[in-house]
């Protein structure tokens, strides 16, 4: 990577040589690397390299965006009169009011120097401990072992100047029998932190239990929900309409909701860019901080997300932080979530159920109404039958159509501790814990 | 770039590599969005870079770099054989890639108009225009058009001899129009949903789908949906329509046939397939009717190029036959793969392996996957439906990790009630497993109504790769499907 003097210097160039009215510019960097194994080998290795700068220019409330990862002064120079050429072709955006101003943004130390250093053999190495495992047990091991460090500076005319650097290590694994699978993973921002034994154990623990599949009728069930599980509803929540622009846009199950009773009293859900738990991030994409942001609190529907853009729509709002890279017509969404613990502890949560289903985590999950909150998916990678407190039999894997915000009202239990679960696509992390739900809906199964 | 390409090729092998590939690549897209009477973006992009394949004791490695400079090729590839090296401690078996691929050549995109020549006003213009036309019914709370270009300039060389120069260009557009009343929002696209059509080619391709003739009416009908019933649920005869059942054709049939996955190597992300090798050849997927093809040479198809992203030309390849599967899509490797279990299966790649940029090893991607055309004119095949549903254009998917059990739904649906089309329908979704689904097709659409849909939004491999896939469909009738999965 860079380094933060050296993104700062091209940055100051780029602003340097705008003539814009206002000017932000974005260089993003990482160094990216990705150990990916299958049928008990290692069989795609990857790593790059790339540094990308992205400039805004606003003339006359006309805004145009250019884009490009040559960082030589032709390079930037280019980028800059192609951003300017763009914003004078544009029309004027009457909602337009400025970029923002500078604002001190905390400061957090995401940088592992043992991640970023983590070299292709012991990426590898920790990856044949999976495959020895795999092998030993007569299974087949998949997955992928990645570690990466990134770097990101934001800087404009109005003063903004603001450098993060942070590194994300992240495994996982589908372990997979002749007729059954199990699934673990972990992510943090020190790769010491991830044990790929124990990752493996996990998930060749559940690809022996799940052996021979049965089937169960598709029905109202109470369910445990791991918390990748959970996670993936919470993602998907805060994607739906508690960005403040589906709110504005009358799309969100928030509209006239504010204050209100929206999901059960156990459901507190907030998004903070600085909690050391998840992948952190301290400012926005406009470089403006994070704040922490109460989304629902017990049940109650409290506040939304604003970046610059939405919050000059409504009188006396700001920005809390949560921009992606401008302009975005999806508008600004929450990137690092959190739901509060429970009590309980997931035996806890199996022992005081008399008949239910154990879900492991989702998969292919999508909306289906995004007002009414409503997903579709599959179970995947470990689903089981509860009967009298205890796993019963393997199942195949089901379907659901669930309203998000009716299953958390429906919440009879929460673990009492949260898992940090790293997106597929991004470093953006969730924080969520396991939760016992009656009446999940499944509506069909497969083989 | 010979002299970029020889370098890193003669650092390869010198390193160890028995094989080495290198692709040099630069994307420029164009994106332009009219939200609202605003434009809202208008951003130009470049990527540029370039990325080395290789094997080494028998494995492989790849690295990729943005500078295209002597010291960072030479470290690029030297990292791309360490890489190999260390993927070598877990090999079984050496990677074989099968008989030699050389072909020096060039291909470019055929077009009439450059997107790229096309000014930024007249683009806006056109956005504007249908904007305007949309907000112009009453209901209507977000109009949102949106046109996309771009332009990957690529060179593949190879160990092998390959040296080929390939220019591809894309065009898309779209309008999404939303309305809202309380608890309830329903969408229109046109000509396709989540974002845009799009497809190889130029301007005309904009030019040709027309969105400010098309506004008003998605508009009205996005408003008419606010009020419309809920769609009743039951088993019944549905009829699909093109850009519909190009998503349907992509998840249930292009997916499961990516030989890569059959064997297992995208397990740990998108899943399996259930169309495992003993089923080549061997199985009935639909009905007598169902011929699906994979072709990257589809005129103006999204998934169509010249050579793939290992030096394959691009060709034509049957999948299902009347019914029976007989085809994957395959790369050199699991090519050879298949031909362990299968001897008489073909030794050469069919060539659809593609990387999502300089910074993506390739991997077994959709091109144009198709369902032929039948022999149905639509206004026969509605008269000819007693009791059914149609229903029009994607608003949600998903499938199981072995592309069986599948759930769709769609923004609009008209009830067929003695062979004519009746009652607007909302909120309409589907449901089923894969073969049983296709062997309810009993009528395909003719070639007048067959239309290649961009799918430009699809995701596989890790890290991610998104892919941009065509599919040729008709509107197509389907029976014994379950309809109607929501509650409330």
């Amino acid at each position: 990577m860079l380094g933060q003097s050296r993104l700062a210097e091209i940055a100051q160039r780029v602003l340097r040589e705008a003539k814009a009215d206002q000017i932000e510019v974005m260089i993003t960097g990482n160094d990216s690397h990705l150990t990916r194994f299958a049928t008990n080998t290692i069989h795609q290795n990857v790593s790059e390299t790339d540094a990308t700068v992205r400039v805004r220019s606003v003339i006359d409330q006309k805004t145009g965006v250019a884009s490009g990862n040559d960082l030589s002064d032709a390079g930037l120079k280019t980028i800059v009169k192609r951003a300017e050429t763009v914003a004078r072709f544009q029309q004027k955006n009457p909602e337009f009011r400025s970029l923002p101003g500078p604002k001190p943004a905390g400061k957090i130390d995401a940088y592992v120097d043992a991640t970023a250093r983590f070299a292709p053999l012991e990426r590898a190495e920790g990856v044949e401990r999976i495959l020895a495992a795999s092998r030993k047990n007569g299974l087949e091991a998949a997955g992928a072992f990645s570690t990466e460090e990134q770097e990101i500076q934001i800087a404009n005319s109005l003063g903004v100047s603001a450098y993060h650097r942070g590194t994300v290590a992240a495994l996982l694994t589908v372990i997979m029998g002749a007729d059954s699978s199990g699934w673990a993973a972990a992510a943090s921002r020190n790769v010491a932190d991830i044990d790929p034994a124990r990752v493996g154990k996990t998930a060749i623990g559940k690809a022996l239990a799940s052996r021979n599949p049965t089937t169960v009728e598709p029905g109202e069930y109470t369910v445990i929900l791991e918390e990748a599980a959970v996670a993936d509803m919470l993602f998907f929540l805060g994607y739906m309409g508690m960005g403040a622009l589906s709110v504005q846009e009358g799309r969100s199950f928030m509209c006239g909701k504010l204050g209100e009773r929206v999901t059960g009293d156990q459901i507190t859900i907030w998004d903070d860019g600085l909690d050391p738990r998840g992948l952190p991030l301290p400012f926005d994409f406009e470089g403006v901080p994070k704040q922490k942001v109460i989304l629902i609190d017990k049940g109650i529907a409290r506040n939304v997300v604003y970046d610059s853009s939405t919050a000059a729509k409504e009188p006396g709002k700001t920005s809390t932080g949560h921009s992606l890279p401008a302009p975005n017509t999806a508008g600004p969404l929450p990137i690092n979530l959190f739901m509060a613990p429970g009590k309980a502890t997931q035996e806890e949560m199996l022992a005081s159920t008399e008949r239910g289903i154990w879900v492991t985590r989702f998969h292919y999950t999508n909306i289906v109404h995004p007002v009414k909150t409503i997903l579709t998916g599959m179970t995947r990678d470990g689903t089981f039958l509860i009967e009298n407190g205890k796993i019963s039999r393997p199942l195949k894997n089901l379907r659901f159509t669930q309203s998000i915000l009716e299953a958390f009202a429906n919440v009879e239990m929460l673990s009492s501790t949260l898992t940090l679960l790293k997106d597929d696509w991004n470093a953006i992390g969730t924080c969520a814990p396991a939760a016992k739900i009656r009446n999940f809906r499944f509506t069909g199964g497969t083989e | 770039m010979r002299e970029f390409t020889d370098r890193a090729l003669d650092v390869a092998r010198a390193k160890g590599a028995s094989y080495a590939d290198i692709r040099i690549v630069r994307r420029e897209t164009q994106n332009i969005e009219v939200k609202d009477g605003i434009v809202q973006d208008l951003t130009l992009a470049e990527t540029y870079g370039f990325g080395v394949r290789v094997v080494a004791n028998g494995a492989w490695g790849f690295a990729s770099s943005n500078r295209l400079e002597k010291p960072e090729i030479d470290r690029v590839a030297g990292l791309a054989v360490a890489i190999a090296k260390a993927s070598a401690i877990s090999k079984r078996e050496d990677v074989d890639l099968g008989p030699s691929e050389v072909h020096v050549d060039t291909y470019r995109t055929p077009l009439k108009i450059d997107p790229f020549e096309v000014s930024l006003e007249d683009k806006i213009d056109y956005l504007l225009r249908a904007d305007k036309e949309a907000r112009s019914v009453n209901g209507v709370r977000v109009a949102d058009g949106a046109l996309g270009f771009q332009r990957d300039t690529k060179t593949f060389a190879s160990t092998e001899g390959s040296y080929i120069e390939q220019t591809l260009v894309e065009s898309g557009a779209g309008i999404v129009v939303m309305a809202v009343s309380e608890g309830e929002m329903q969408q229109r696209s046109y000509p396709n949903s989540f974002g845009r059509h799009q497809g190889t080619g130029g301007y005309e391709f904009v030019q040709k789908w027309d969105l400010p003739g098309h506004a008003r009416r998605v508009a009205e009908e996005a408003v008419a949906l606010l009020s419309a019933p809920q769609c009743p649920s039951g088993v019944k005869t549905i009829i699909l329509d093109g850009p519909q059942l190009g998503l349907q054709i992509h998840e249930s049939c292009g997916h499961p046939i990516e030989l890569d996955r059959v064997f297992g190597t995208e397990a740990a992300f998108a899943g399996t397939s259930f169309l495992t090798p003993e089923k080549f050849g061997n199985f009935r997927y639909g009905s007598d009717l169902v011929n699906i093809v994979s072709d990257a040479l589809t005129p103006g198809g999204l998934g169509t190029y010249g050579y793939d992203d290992e030096g394959v030309p691009a060709q034509r390849t049957d999948i299902v036959k009347k019914g029976q599967f007989v085809g994957y899509l395959t790369s050199r490797e699991t090519a050879q793969q298949l031909r362990k279990t299968h001897p008489d299966a073909p030794e050469r790649s069919n060539g659809t392996m593609r990387a999502d940029g300089w910074n993506r090893t390739p991997i077994i991607r959709m091109n144009n996957v198709s369902l032929l055309p039948g022999e149905w004119t639509f206004d026969d095949l509605i008269a000819d439906t007693d009791d059914g549903i149609y229903m029009i254009t994607n608003k949600s998917w998903s499938i199981d990790d072995k592309r069986l059990n599948f759930q769709f739904g769609t923004e609009l649906a008209y009830e067929i009630k003695r062979g004519k089309l009746g009652r607007m329908l909302k909120n309409a979704t589907y449901t089923g497993m894969t073969p049983q689904f296709w062997a309810g097709c009993d009528a395909i659409c003719n070639k007048d109504h067959w239309h290649v849909w961009g799918t430009p939004n699809c995701g596989k491999g890790q890290p991610g790769q998104v892919a941009h896939t065509g599919h040729g469909a008709a509107p197509t009738r389907f029976r014994n499907v379950q309809v109607g999965v929501m509650k409330g």
